[in-house]
């Protein structure tokens, strides 16, 4: 590595010096600038995003019309079936929304919303990306080794995904949670850095109530995420040896358990829920503030909604599990602890709500995405009360409307809330403007397709639907015509949706090749990354006009200034 | 709207509790689309007009934050206090029975083990069957749930009742029919590659069809 023995003489810069490192596509692979490394998280995150959209579609068309040859794939088969609702779950939370919302935005915002040159761990961050592409590589051999890919569920319960004669897929299942772990291994690493960047990177003046909430929530949930991830490591390692040296932690004929699995995942899984959700609102909530122009109605009340959020997701984890077999006095305190969590949330969305009263609210497209969330992770929210409920989780439990429910708040989180920041920092990231009426055509498209999917699903789900069944043929009470209409109704939407992402990537294409140069400030926003170049050179600002913050990055609106916006570093 | 027959004592307090919780959540989501949708037709970007400075300390201002806050949690109570009596009455407490049944999950099939003529498990007059389950209405069975290899999920919808068959343990749950049938069961809780072919019927017999059933089945399996 060239760069090596360059880094030592710039301990003023936190970045690695890449002027006399190597050239071409190796500077890309190797580059140690966030900036880059937050593309590389983009573009592989939304590269698997495709991946995970391309199994739906095989297994909603094999659901929606059964024993037909998919175009594109072919016959599913029951096998071939439960790995591809595996391997779409896994991919779509630990591939694409943890990647793009977490990594790609954090290491992207991170540094330039601070006032930092880099992150103050340049190589660490480049260690991570490098352990997470290893990662996307295991998981895909893992779809292409004999026996085919991991097929039981990305909850992944033993004994079902510990041993092999049960599962059939003994290559697949093992190459899976290698995947995952090298997963966890790369955002561990990226955690570290985005916590002690923004503990001690900030740009002289910035005090803790001026990082802008996008910074706060990337943080906060890269805390949850390390806090959270220790049992589960444990627990995949213990499946890892149940797995290949056919030891029995979770073998009841040898004194193991399969419940404890079910714990050490879900002590892991609640929280993660919350890890996607809150970078998501964060950059909800920079789009909302910008386009409509006002302050946010109460910065410290959300920054505290989440660290109650996150502090009070640690003790939920069990209403996965009501009807598993754990002791019934404990779903009492669980559905407790679970309605709790419900306080936060519903305060958070309500000071984003709040946030519009008085505003001047312009509707471009990242705004529509950031309306779009509010609107749909509601449905999400509610539905979710009706599972943390312990009595009517005994009906919906591992039904369609469970299915249902956790889609109306992964969508938003995943793919809104993605297409919202996208859109939003597209001109900073490369200089351009995207276009408006691609980028609304693609909204509508993909908006409205999404409630035609999911609201049959909530249908079918509370007519008794259970999920991962790969043909309903042999249940008379599902397979009734009024039945197939709903599935075939979700299925064609899906389609539809799917066609309408030819729109977003010919926008994306179309506007980096000629789109209106975008200036440093197109959107008029406060925030510091909004007074460097689009895109910024490497080390953000030239060396010797790094900024310098005089107040909060939600000054929209001020009655003492002409203009509605206040840049953080305009000296009074 | 699919509508799902109630076949046990419990199906319509769960169906009620689900209701309580539609009405409850069902008043906040269209009470927070209806303000959201509102601000964002009210607060329109107009020429010429600059967006207010609102910091969002004062108490007269906060309070529209602050009640509503009360009010979630109030009714997070009502939902607590509903879930836990239905959860009490369902999973934790066990009426007495009048018969006792063994349902044995395995990849890919349901094993039921009926008590036979003596209404007495494990005697040598009990009945095995594969699928099929027999039950007579109006009567308080137990059953007691357990798998030869992985998890499994015994899960009958029109009862409302699911649960979980863990390989090494056994698993007392009850159910009572209050009408006559045949019922789909299905197997929720994902079990390998045959997961969507383990389908099984529940048969709810007044008495003297269950009882004929009994005689005619051991007649059957009898040497």
């Amino acid at each position: 590595m060239a760069d090596t023995v360059v880094d030592v003489h710039h301990d003023a810069h936190a970045h690695d010096d890449h002027h006399h490192g190597p050239s071409g596509i190796i500077k890309y692979l190797w580059s140690t600038d966030h900036k880059i490394i937050a593309m590389q998280y983009m573009f592989t995150g939304m590269a698997m995003g495709i991946l995970g959209g391309y199994m739906a579609y095989v297994f909603r068309m094999q659901l929606a019309f059964p024993g037909i040859s998919v175009p594109g794939f072919g016959q599913v088969s029951p096998g071939e079936y439960n790995a591809l609702i595996t391997n779409h779950g896994s991919i779509m939370i630990f591939w694409l929304a943890m990647p793009v919302l977490i990594a790609a935005f954090g290491n992207y915002l991170i540094p330039l919303m601070i006032g930092a040159d880099d992150m103050v761990f340049p190589r660490i961050n480049r260690l991570s990306f490098q352990i997470f592409f290893i990662s996307v590589l295991v998981l895909l051999a893992s779809l292409f080794v004999e026996g085919g890919g991991f097929g039981g569920a990305w909850t992944s319960y033993p004994p079902l995904s510990s041993e092999a004669e049960f599962n059939l897929t003994n290559l697949g299942s093992t190459l899976w949670l290698t995947a995952v772990a090298l997963e966890f291994v790369a955002f561990l690493l990226g955690g570290i850095n985005f916590i002690t960047t923004l503990m001690n990177a900030r740009a002289p003046g910035m005090k803790a109530y001026d990082i802008p909430l996008v910074c706060w929530m990337i943080v906060i949930a890269s805390i949850l995420f390390m806090l959270s991830v220790g049992p589960l490591i444990a627990g995949a390692v213990m499946l890892l040896f149940d797995q290949t040296l056919n030891t029995g932690f979770y073998d009841p004929a040898r004194g193991g358990d399969p419940i404890l699995w079910q714990h050490l995942f879900w002590f892991f899984g609640h929280p993660e829920v919350y890890v996607v959700l809150l970078p998501a609102i964060g950059i909800t909530i920079e789009v909302m503030a910008t386009f409509s122009r006002k302050k946010i109605f109460g910065y410290k009340m959300v920054l505290y909604t989440a660290v109650a959020t996150g502090v009070l997701s640690f003790f939920v984890w069990a209403h996965h599990q009501f009807i598993a077999g754990i002791d019934p006095r404990m779903a009492n305190v669980f559905t407790i602890t679970t309605l709790l969590i419900s306080v936060p949330i519903a305060e958070m969305l309500f000071v984003m709500i709040a946030t519009l009263y008085g505003g001047s609210i312009r509707l471009t497209t990242p705004m529509l995405w950031a309306l779009a969330f509010m609107a749909e992770f509601l449905i999400g929210g509610v539905t979710g009360i009706f599972l943390g409920a312990s009595g009517a989780d005994i009906y919906f439990h591992d039904t369609y409307f469970v299915l249902a429910h956790f889609h109306y708040t992964f969508f938003p989180i995943a793919i809104i809330g993605t297409f919202c920041g996208f859109t939003y920092w597209f001109p900073k990231m490369f200089g351009k403007m995207m276009n408006e009426t691609l980028g609304k055509i693609h909204f509508w498209g993909t908006v409205i397709p999404f409630n035609f999917i999911f609201i049959p699903l909530f249908v079918l789900g509370m007519g008794g639907q259970h999920r991962r069944i790969y043909n309903f043929q042999h249940f008379p009470e599902l397979a009734g015509p009024e039945m197939y209409n709903l599935r075939q109704t979700a299925t064609i939407a899906l389609l539809v949706m799917i066609a309408f992402q030819l729109v977003f990537f010919t926008n994306l294409i179309m506007s980096l090749i000629k789109g209106e140069k975008a200036g440093k400030n197109p959107w008029k926003a406060n925030s510091l990354e909004w007074t460097t170049e689009s895109p910024p050179p490497h080390g953000n600002w030239p060396p010797d006009q790094m900024p310098v913050v005089y107040r909060g990055p939600y000054e929209f609106g001020h009655p003492d200034r002409e203009e509605d916006y206040w840049p953080q570093d305009e000296p009074a | 709207m699919i509508d799902l027959i109630q076949a046990s004592t419990y199906a319509a307090d769960i169906d009620n509790l689900i209701t309580l919780l539609a009405v409850l959540t069902g008043f906040w989501f269209l009470a927070a689309e209806g303000v959201f949708f509102w601000l964002i037709w009210k607060f329109r970007e107009k020429p010429g007009q600059k967006s207010q400075y609102l910091v969002g300390k004062e108490k007269h201002v906060k309070r529209w934050i602050t009640i509503p806050h009360a009010l979630v949690l109030v009714c997070d109570v009502f939902i607590i206090v509903g879930a836990v009596q239905v959860w009490y009455n369902v999973k934790q407490h066990l009426p007495e029975a009048d018969s006792t049944i063994r349902i044995t999950g395995q990849q890919w099939a349901w094993t039921f083990q009926h008590p036979g003529a003596d209404n007495e498990l494990d005697t040598a007059d009990d009945i095995f069957t594969v699928e099929d389950l027999h039950v007579e209405v109006d009567k308080v069975y137990h059953f007691k749930l357990e798998s030869r290899d992985v998890l499994h999920d015994f899960s009958v919808p029109v009862f409302r009742i699911k649960q979980d068959a863990v390989p090494g343990r056994s698993i007392t749950g009850w159910f009572e029919a209050n009408q006559t049938g045949e019922f789909d069961i299905q197997c929720a809780e994902i079990c390998g590659i045959g997961h969507g072919i383990m389908a099984g019927r529940i048969h709810i017999e007044d008495a003297n069809t269950h009882a004929a059933w009994i005689s005619s089945a051991s007649a059957a399996t009898s040497p």
